[in-house]
C-alpha cells in the first residue's frame, strides 16, 4: 500500500490540459498538413507524382495554371514529394488538424484552407456527451490501432470527453475502422457494423481505411471502407498522430470548432 | 557440419550457384540431421529459380553464429518433413497454400492465411465427450486489437486444446514486394507489422545494401540501433503495462501505458513519426541527430527510466501480481525447441538465443548486448525477460548516444547484383525477423520471403493454454503479444 502511494506521487499528474489548455508540442520533424504554395508548377516536371508511393498526387492544368493537388486520404506523409519538388511547392507543415467529414475535403491544392472541417448536427446532438466506439482492424498493421489505443491512456484520457472503446458492437455507438479492408475481414466488418444499433457513426482512420493506402488495388484487399459502410469522419495519416485523431473526435462531437 | 550446406553469416550475399542443389533425399537427411544436432529452422520456403521451383531451407546454428543453406528442386508433391521435424509444420502448410505443392503425410495440413476460399472455414480439431464444450472467439474480439479466431476445447473451465486460426489480416504483401512499384517497397516493409517498423525496415535495408554492395556508415548503423532499441523499449513497456492490466493491477497499467507513449515520442524526436516511419532507408537513415536532439533524447530517456522503474518494480514487488503471473501459461524448454520458438518467448523458457548476440548485425557486431533469460517458461518469465531487456535497451541507447560516430548518414545506393541470394536476420522486439531475397540475372528481385517472429510463436501460445483456465487466455495472449498482420502478411 505504501509502495503504491509512493509510486503514485512519483508519477505525478500527467493528463494533458488539451483542449482547454495548450495542445501538446509536436516534434519539429513532425509532418502534418501539406501546404501547396500558390505558384505555378515547373512545366513538364512530374517528380512528385513519380516518387509518391501511393499515387496521392495529381497535376492538372497547363502553363501558369499548372498546379498540384495532394489527396490526404492516400498520403502517407512520408515527405518524398517535398524532397523531390524542384520548386518547393509542396511543404509539409506541423498542423495536426486533418480530420474531415467529407472525403473530397481531403484533396488539398493551393486554394485549400488550413482547417479541419467536421459538421454533423445529428451526431453532436445524439452523441455529444458520450460516444462508445468499437474498433475494427480490417487489415491494419497495428500502428493506427496502437495510436488509437493510446488515447485511452492517462496522458490523453479520452474518457474525460465521454469517449471510450467498448468490447462489443452491441454496446457501441459506432465503429472506428483501420486497415484497407481485406477480403478476409470484409464480412466480419459488415456484420460488426450491422450489430451496432442505429443511429451510428463510422470513423475511418489512416490512409488504408480511407483509400486502401499502400495496398490500393491489391487483389487481397478492397480500397478501404468506402462502398462497404458509410463513413462520417475521415482521419488521414500513416498512422495519424493521436492528437489528430482526438482533434477529429472532438470536432465530431462539437467539443471544439 | 557436413559440406551439404552453403554456410553464411548473417547478411552475407551468395551467388546462387554456390548454394548446393541436392536431391530431395539428401536435402531431407541434411535438414533433419542438422536440426537433431541443434540447428534451428529459420525459414523453409519455395523460391522460383528460372523454370524450376526450389525448396530452400535456412538453418541457424546460433552458437557458431552461422546460417546454413541448401535447396532442392521440388515438383507437385514431396514427402512431408513435419513428422521428423515439427519446427517446419507451419512452413509446410504455407508452402501448400502458396504454391500448391503437397507435403505428403503432413499431419495437419490446414490453411494458414486463407488466401483462397472462405476464411475460417476448415476442420477444427475437436475433443469429443459428453462434458466437453467448445468456445469460439473472434475474429472481432474485445479490445483494440487485430482480428484472429480462437477455438477452445474445454472440459469445465479447463482448456484441453486451443486452436488459432488466422488469415484475416492477409494483405498479399509478399507478392506486392515483387510486383509493386519499387518506391513503395520500403513503405510495405514499414507496415509488415506496424509496431515493428524499425525491425522490418532494417532487415530489408540490410538485405538490399548487401546485394548491392552499398556500405552503410557507422553513424547510420548507430542511429538504426538506437531506433531499434527505442522500439523494443516502447513495446516492452506497453506489454508490461498490459500484463498488469490483465491481472487487475491498475497502477502499473496506467503508468506504463503513458510511459510507452513517451518512448514513442522519443522516436518521433528522431524522425517525426512515433513508429519510426521514414527513418530507416536503404543506404542509411533518413534523419541525422544533432547535439540538441541528442540531449533532448537523453533527457527524455532519463525521465522514462525513472518513471518506468518505479512503475514496473511496483508490479514485480506485489505478491498479488506474482501469484497471478507465476505458473500460468507454461511452455517447457523441450516444447520451445521442438516448435522453434524465438525471441522473448524462447528466452523465457531458458533458451539462450538472441540474434543480436548470436548472429550479430550492424552495430551489434561492435556493441555487445547481453542476452536476458528466465527459465520458468510462464507468463511471469515472459514479463521478466521484457523488463530485463527494457533496462538493457535503456542502457544501450544511453551508451550509443554518448559515443555517436561521426560521418554521413546516407550513401547512394548502387544497383543490386544479379543471381544473388541473401538472408538478413534481425532481433525485433518480439524476436527473430528473417528476410530472404533472391535476385534474377538483371539484379531485380525475383523472390522475397518474410518470416515474422509471430509465425514461429503462435503455436507456442496454443501450447501454453493447455490445461489452463480459459479465463487465463487474455493473460497468456498478452504475455506473447504476437502480431496478426506479421503472421498474415
Amino acid at each position: 500500500m505504501f509502495d503504491i502511494l509512493r509510486a503514485r506521487f512519483q508519477q505525478k499528474y500527467q493528463t494533458l490540459s488539451y483542449p482547454d489548455g495548450p495542445s501538446p508540442t509536436l516534434p519539429d520533424r513532425f509532418q502534418g498538413r501539406p501546404v501547396i504554395q500558390p505558384m505555378a508548377c515547373v512545366s513538364s516536371c512530374s517528380a512528385c507524382v513519380e516518387v509518391c508511393p501511393t499515387g496521392a498526387i495529381d497535376i492538372s492544368g497547363q502553363g501558369d495554371h499548372r498546379h498540384v493537388c495532394v489527396d490526404l486520404g492516400r498520403c502517407l506523409f512520408c515527405g518524398a514529394c517535398e524532397s523531390a519538388c524542384p520548386a518547393g511547392i509542396i511543404r509539409f507543415e506541423r498542423d495536426h488538424q486533418l480530420a474531415v467529414s467529407d472525403r473530397q475535403s481531403l484533396v488539398v491544392d493551393r486554394t485549400s484552407e488550413a482547417c479541419a472541417s467536421v459538421h454533423d448536427g445529428l451526431i453532436q446532438r445524439v452523441f455529444g456527451r458520450s460516444l462508445k466506439l468499437r474498433q475494427v482492424s480490417a487489415g491494419g498493421c497495428n500502428a493506427c490501432e496502437a495510436d488509437a489505443n493510446v488515447l485511452g491512456t492517462l496522458a490523453w484520457d479520452m474518457g474525460r470527453f465521454g469517449i471510450e472503446f467498448v468490447a462489443s458492437p452491441r454496446h457501441a455507438d459506432g465503429l472506428l475502422v483501420t486497415g484497407p479492408v481485406t477480403e478476409n475481414m470484409r464480412e466480419a466488418l459488415i456484420k460488426t457494423y450491422e450489430a451496432v444499433p442505429s443511429p451510428k457513426v463510422v470513423i475511418a482512420v489512416g490512409a488504408c481505411a480511407i483509400s486502401g493506402g499502400l495496398f490500393v488495388e491489391h487483389p487481397e484487399v478492397y480500397n478501404g471502407v468506402e462502398g462497404w459502410i458509410p463513413v462520417d469522419l475521415y482521419v488521414p495519416g500513416c498512422p495519424p498522430h493521436p492528437l489528430t485523431l482526438l482533434d477529429g473526435l472532438l470536432r465530431l462531437l462539437g467539443r471544439i470548432d | 557440419m557436413s559440406t551439404t550446406f552453403c554456410t553464411l553469416t548473417n547478411g552475407l550475399v551468395v551467388d546462387v550457384t554456390y548454394i548446393p542443389r541436392v536431391s530431395y533425399a539428401v536435402f531431407r537427411r541434411s535438414l533433419i540431421g542438422a536440426v537433431a544436432a541443434g540447428a534451428r529452422v529459420v525459414c523453409l520456403c519455395v523460391v522460383p529459380v528460372a523454370d524450376t521451383r526450389r525448396l530452400l531451407v535456412v538453418l541457424a546454428r546460433d552458437h557458431a553464429g552461422k546460417l546454413d543453406l541448401v535447396w532442392t528442386d521440388v515438383g507437385a508433391t514431396y514427402p512431408s518433413l513435419t513428422n521428423e521435424c515439427p519446427q517446419v509444420h507451419l512452413f509446410e502448410r504455407e508452402i501448400y497454400e502458396q504454391w500448391d505443392i503437397l507435403p505428403q503425410g503432413h499431419p495437419w495440413l490446414k490453411p494458414v492465411r486463407f488466401s483462397s476460399g472462405h476464411v475460417g472455414v476448415m476442420d477444427f480439431f475437436r475433443v469429443a465427450g459428453p462434458e466437453i464444450h467448445e468456445v469460439a472467439v473472434g475474429p472481432v474480439h474485445a479490445g483494440v486489437i487485430e482480428p484472429g479466431h480462437f477455438r477452445f476445447q474445454c472440459h469445465g473451465e479447463t482448456v484441453t486444446h486451443l486452436e488459432i486460426s488466422l488469415g484475416y489480416q492477409h494483405r498479399g504483401v509478399e507478392c506486392r514486394i515483387i510486383s509493386g512499384p519499387i518506391n513503395g517497397r520500403i513503405h510495405l516493409m514499414e507496415t509488415l507489422a506496424g509496431d515493428t517498423t524499425i525491425g522490418h525496415a532494417g532487415a530489408y535495408s540490410r538485405l538490399v545494401e548487401a546485394i548491392s554492395h552499398t556500405p552503410v556508415s557507422a553513424r547510420a548503423q548507430a542511429i538504426r540501433a538506437v531506433a531499434a532499441e527505442l522500439e523494443r523499449l516502447a513495446n516492452h513497456i506497453g506489454d508490461l503495462g498490459a500484463l498488469a492490466g490483465d491481472v487487475g493491477f491498475l497502477p502499473t497499467q496506467s503508468y506504463c501505458g503513458r510511459i510507452r507513449g513517451d518512448v514513442l515520442n522519443l522516436t518521433a524526436e528522431l524522425c517525426g513519426n512515433r513508429f519510426g516511419r521514414g527513418l530507416v532507408r536503404p543506404g542509411g537513415v533518413g534523419f541525422d541527430l544533432d547535439e540538441t536532439r541528442v540531449s533532448r533524447l537523453n533527457l527524455g530517456l532519463g525521465r522514462v527510466e525513472k518513471d518506468v522503474t518505479s512503475a514496473v518494480e511496483l508490479m514485480f514487488n506485489s505478491p498479488s501480481v506474482l501469484a497471478r503471473l507465476e505458473g500460468v501459461g507454461i511452455v517447457t524448454p523441450q516444447q520451445a525447441v521442438e516448435i522453434g520458438l524465438v525471441g522473448v518467448a524462447a528466452r523465457a523458457c531458458g533458451l539462450e538465443q538472441d540474434v543480436r548476440r548470436d548472429l550479430p548485425y550492424g552495430l551489434y557486431a561492435m556493441a555487445q548486448m547481453p542476452v536476458s533469460v528466465c527459465t520458468a517458461g510462464d507468463a511471469h518469465a515472459r514479463a521478466m525477460v521484457r523488463w530485463l531487456e527494457a533496462k538493457r535497451s535503456m542502457r544501450f541507447i544511453q551508451d550509443q548516444l554518448a559515443s555517436l560516430p561521426a560521418g554521413p548518414v546516407m550513401r547512394a545506393m548502387t544497383p543490386c547484383a544479379g543471381d544473388r541470394l541473401s538472408v538478413s536476420l534481425v532481433e525485433g522486439w518480439r524476436g527473430e525477423i528473417c528476410h530472404v531475397a533472391l535476385t534474377d540475372a538483371q539484379g531485380e528481385l525475383a523472390a522475397y520471403k518474410v518470416v515474422d517472429p509471430s509465425f514461429h510463436n503462435w503455436s507456442g501460445l496454443a501450447l501454453s493454454l493447455r490445461h489452463q483456465q480459459i479465463s487465463d487466455f487474455p493473460l497468456c495472449n498478452k504475455s506473447f503479444n504476437l502480431s496478426y498482420c506479421g503472421h498474415d502478411l
